[in-house]
């Protein structure tokens, strides 16, 4: 009994300890105009879905959940987030050669296709980002037109 | 007995707090890992040992024609690589991935006109993004990144040149029709490997 006591207070401490380790936060309000949605400016109905199921993670700004102000979470979604821009980030789309977009459309192409974005782990929670069979389709035509066009 | 549980307690305190600030670092690590091999300017250290050994000696007696050498042993890394995905081997795969990585890497091209070095920078960058995902994906991936990959290569030695004789062949069948380099006119296909070997044709010749 006094042995569970004891685990329970040094997880308590331990989780109000980590509470004190900072993550930078990924929020700017600024919009650069090599962003893909204001160069290709694609149909309303393709843009916001790219927002909702993409710009999190893909932007230089993240509508962050309330847990974010929790760790570990923050620490897993700013791993997430991070990683997420090093592949591929909308707001720098112009910045890119054309050869390197026509790659990054095909890996968005593939990995909306097979399933693979947006993570799991991101749609358990954010359900508005899951996409249906026909905004799946209609996302990749779109890459698919615009690779097409380079 | 009261002194030793406190301890003991403490103890635990700093235990769990020093796990979870090295987990921290870990994942700091990594990140930096990920987003270092985006950027072509940096030296790529954390490849194996041996991959290194063998740039080192690849690279020794090559100093009077260093670009042309480099793009060569580009070619020959994409070849082993082209080879294992024939064989449908993904570790070999993988392994000639970080070969041909730190080959890009290592890439001069100073000896380039301007317009040249840009559009060889940015194939240098794209290949490597390519050969970096074909060495943590399973075969279907690995040969979809291989097909771009095998543009960027394509597009390399366009520039570049080459001493030996390229043949570029096209399996119409693989994603819409695929091309690859080889050094043999026989077609054996890295697309479909044994499940498909001769798919395919000799569509040019590159000398």
């Amino acid at each position: 009994m006094k042995i569970a006591k004891i685990i329970a207070l040094v997880l308590l401490v331990a989780f109000i300890a980590i509470q004190f380790f900072p993550t930078e936060e990924n929020q700017s309000d600024r919009v650069p105009k090599t962003d893909f949605l204001l160069v290709n400016k694609p149909p309303k109905v393709i843009s916001s879905i790219l927002k909702a199921s993409c710009y999190d993670c893909h932007s230089n700004n993240t509508a962050y959940p309330w847990y974010n102000k929790i760790q570990p979470a923050a620490w897993f979604l700013e791993g997430h987030i991070k990683e997420g821009k090093s592949e591929l980030n909308f707001n720098e789309w112009d910045d890119l050669s054309d050869r390197r977009k026509n790659s990054k459309l095909k890996s968005i192409i593939n990995q909306i296709e097979d399933d693979e974005m947006p993570l799991f782990s991101y749609t358990l929670i954010h359900r508005d980002a899951i996409l249906t069979k026909s905004e799946k389709d209609l996302i990749t035509d779109y890459m698919k037109e615009i690779k097409d066009s380079l | 007995m009261k002194k030793v549980r406190l301890t003991h307690a403490i103890l635990a305190i700093v235990f769990i707090s020093l796990t979870a600030m090295s987990c921290r670092d870990n994942k700091k690590g990594e990140d930096n890992d990920s987003m270092h091999s985006e950027m072509p300017e940096e030296g790529h250290h954390d490849d194996s040992m041996m991959d290194h050994d063998n740039m080192d000696t690849s690279n020794n007696g090559m100093d009077s024609n260093m670009q042309n050498a480099d793009a060569k042993q580009i070619v020959v890394d994409y070849m082993v690589l082209k080879d294992a995905l024939v064989a449908d081997n993904k570790g070999q795969a993988a392994k000639a991935e970080k070969k041909l990585e730190s080959t890009l890497n290592d890439f001069k091209v100073s000896s380039y006109n301007a317009e040249q070095q840009k559009e060889l920078k940015d194939i240098i960058v794209d290949a490597k993004e390519h050969a970096e995902h074909i060495g943590k994906s399973e075969m279907d991936h690995q040969r979809e990144h291989f097909k771009t990959l095998s543009k960027d290569i394509t597009d390399m030695v366009a520039i570049t040149g080459t001493e030996t004789t390229l043949y570029q062949q096209f399996c119409p069948m693989y994603d819409g029709g695929s091309a690859w380099l080889s050094m043999s006119k026989d077609v054996k296909n890295p697309y479909y490997g044994s499940k498909m070997m001769s798919c395919g044709k000799v569509q040019k010749e590159i000398n």
